[in-house]
């Protein structure tokens, strides 16, 4: 089981031929995921590496059944891009692009309110359920199949994660990440409700940064919830100064809100077990899940 | 990227927001001919810099007249403006603004942010004005009004005179207010803004409506479209070493430590900055080399960290995705010999290739740490710090 993506998903790449789109594509096919089209306006018709290429995506779907979208259109197309994929009517769209102005994103949310279209992103790794389907960027061979839930506005930071639970044998559901940028598809909330809904999915592990109040409107989340599932939490950017902004656009420490202090104090305040060190996002979650035999105690063992 | 109170006020003029006419100078000589084209009276002297609390730093000073305009100029001008936005080494001051006084019957304060948790930009207003806003919505969080609007259909009439009447800006200042605040939500989405502050707007004794300060500052990403703005973008505040990186792409920021940090990806660098200091060191900056960082932009990213004599050690964490650890270690290789490292080295790689990797740095006869984990990492690079 999983959330979002699965082995029956059917993948179509917006911007097949770019670089980007072209190897990332190549690599998800290779991982097993199914990719059934492309999508270049003024290349249809054509075929890039056995993969039909389309001149919109409404044909593409109505072709091939594609019912993902993943999008490496460039910063000043891809807004546009992600509304093309919603008004078709695909109902995940996972936007790797990094760069995107604000005010696109701002208009991408107004624009999907109105669909049923789910967006992933943007400027995120993308989404994997290992073993049966990769949508995005991340390394395949580090995931393993399982039955934990990781959810992150970072992409190697995810990595980290996933590595730590893999080495000690535990396997993951789905992994999630949802963005850097200030304004994304898919909140942490959004994802903490699709984990607990799934039955494949046993513990929760989410990594959040400086800048915001997602990860606070998802503790309240959690608690409200009342679910029996355990989740454990990493807030990276204790270090981080005020009013710099991180590398993600969304990083940054404003009028004095969204520090680490806060976020970790929220998560604690609703039972989210914290990582205080990123080297025990982990064992922070495995400790939960050995208390509960969600995980044999070896998985605690060194590595 | 911020904008000086001057160029903010020109992108602000092109929208019909009314604001005094002045102009910026760099010498005291200018500041006399300014003074002196503006008629000759009452004018404000006004430090250019990107920071807040000007006034109580002392870079905003009243001069009665052309020659004193000339005395306060040259005493703004070069001074070290040190106030609570600049931090404790403040900044030099190379710009003044020299504009039209007007007397001032009511002060009140206006902005328009993006508001992220719901995913729209957000005009917020308060009748008291000149104030921080900041301290503000921490004592009475109701004096700020706020209304969300749409990017494209930008901020509608009545949601404008809602706030001109919470300000109590009616009668004949109601048409004004309306068309000013439908200015600055039209210019906070026209020109990528992620701030737009006008703290005071402020009503004249003769009953006009004037942005007497203006405050933006313009989305990173939108610099493609904003090529007027990023053109006009004054970098001498930055220190050197952030101006290099800004114009190498690399995502650098300068903190007081002695670890130095080279990590891919902005997620695991501030955490590889916050295990530094859980194991008791302090780093040197945030230092992210991004997804597909090249050998060049490896050895770049080493200079650069190289730069801070305060640099004791550095630690490198890279966790190969799309970046192959192979590649990141020739990056190493080649740019320890090209500057010749003279600080110890902890490398931890993980990921794509890293055996390759971990063979390379093996190999190159350097005289580096080679970490297993981050923990691992970290101890190892605090305790080079210390010994250095």
């Amino acid at each position: 089981m999983s959330v979002l993506v699965h082995k029956n998903s059917r993948i179509l790449v917006q911007g097949l031929t770019g670089s980007a789109g072209a190897f990332h594509a190549a690599q998800c096919k290779a991982y097993g995921t199914q990719v059934v089209a492309g999508v270049v306006p003024g290349k249809g018709g054509t075929t890039h590496e056995g993969i039909p290429v389309f001149d919109t995506v409404e044909k593409a779907v109505r072709e091939t059944g594609a019912d993902v979208s993943m999008v490496f259109v460039p910063p000043p197309f891809a807004a546009d891009a992600v509304m093309e994929s919603a008004d078709a009517g695909v109902p995940l769209v996972v936007c790797i692009t990094e760069g995107i102005p604000a005010v696109d994103e701002v208009r991408i949310k107004t624009f999907l309110d109105r669909t049923r279209t789910r967006l992933i992103g943007p400027n995120c790794p993308g989404i994997i359920t290992p073993g049966e389907c990769k949508v995005g960027i991340m390394p395949g061979y580090i995931h393993k199949p399982g039955r934990v839930g990781v959810v992150s506005r970072s992409g190697t930071l995810t990595y980290e994660a996933v590595w730590q639970l893999s080495a000690r044998g535990v396997g993951q559901s789905t992994c999630i990440g949802i963005g850097g940028d200030p304004v994304v598809g898919t909140s942490h909330t959004d994802a903490l409700r699709l984990f607990i809904d799934d039955p494949g999915t046993d513990a929760i592990l989410m990594m959040g940064e400086i800048g915001g109040t997602s990860e606070e409107s998802a503790a309240a989340f959690y608690k409200a919830s009342g679910t029996r599932k355990p989740c454990a939490a990493f807030i990276a950017g204790a270090t981080a100064p005020p009013g710099k902004r991180m590398g993600h656009a969304g990083a940054i420490i404003s009028g004095g809100k969204g520090t680490a202090a806060e976020k970790k104090a929220a998560l604690r305040e609703a039972g989210i077990a914290v990582a205080e060190s990123p080297a025990d996002m982990a064992v922070t979650i495995l400790r939960l899940m050995v208390d509960r035999g969600l995980a044999p105690a070896s998985s605690l063992d060194p590595v | 990227m911020k904008l000086h109170e001057y160029q903010a006020k020109d992108a602000l003029r092109a929208f019909g927001v009314a604001t005094l006419p002045g102009a910026v100078c760099t010498t005291a000589d200018e500041c006399e001919k300014a003074a002196k084209d503006l008629g000759g009276g009452l004018v404000v002297v006004k430090a250019q810099v990107h920071a807040g609390g000007r006034g109580k730093a002392g870079g905003v000073k009243l001069a009665a007249g052309p020659a004193e305009a000339r005395e306060k100029g040259a005493k703004i001008l070069g001074m070290k403006l040190v106030s609570p936005q600049t931090g404790p080494d403040g900044v030099i001051v190379r710009k003044v603004l020299v504009t039209a006084a007007c007397d001032i019957a009511r002060e009140h304060y206006v902005a328009v942010t993006l508001d992220r948790s719901v995913g729209l930009p957000v005009l917020m207003a308060c009748k008291e004005g000149g104030v921080e806003i900041e301290e503000v919505a921490a004592r009475d969080p109701s004096a700020i009004r706020k209304v969300h609007f749409r990017a494209d259909e930008g901020l509608a009439a009545f949601q404008a005179r809602q706030v001109a009447f919470a300000l109590d800006l009616t009668g004949p200042l109601m048409g004004q207010t309306v068309a000013l605040l439908q200015a600055l939500c039209r210019a906070f989405v026209q020109r990528d803004c992620s701030l737009l502050e006008v703290n005071p707007l402020c009503v004249t004794k003769d009953g006009k409506l004037v942005a007497l300060d203006a405050k933006m500052a313009i989305d990173e990403n939108a610099g493609y479209r904003q090529k007027d703005l990023a053109a006009a973008e004054d970098r001498s505040e930055m220190d050197p070493t952030e101006q290099r990186a800004k114009e190498l792409d690399l995502a650098y920021i300068p903190l007081d430590g002695t670890i130095g940090c080279l990590v891919n990806g902005a997620g695991l660098a501030m955490a590889t900055m916050d295990i530094v200091k859980h194991h008791g060191g302090g780093p040197a900056n945030f230092l992210d080399v991004g997804g597909g960082a090249s050998k060049e932009k490896v050895t770049e990213a080493f200079k650069i960290i190289l730069a801070d004599p305060q640099v004791k050690a550095i630690l490198v964490n890279i966790f190969g995705g799309i970046m192959k650890c192979d590649v990141l270690a020739e990056g190493v290789v080649a740019a320890a010999r090209e500057i010749g490292m003279k600080v110890p080295l902890v490398v931890r790689l993980e990921g794509t290739n890293v055996e390759r990797g971990r063979q390379i740095l093996a190999e190159s006869g350097l005289r580096l740490t080679v970490a297993k984990d981050m923990t691992d990492a970290a101890l190892k690079v605090v305790a080079a710090a210390k010994g250095a």
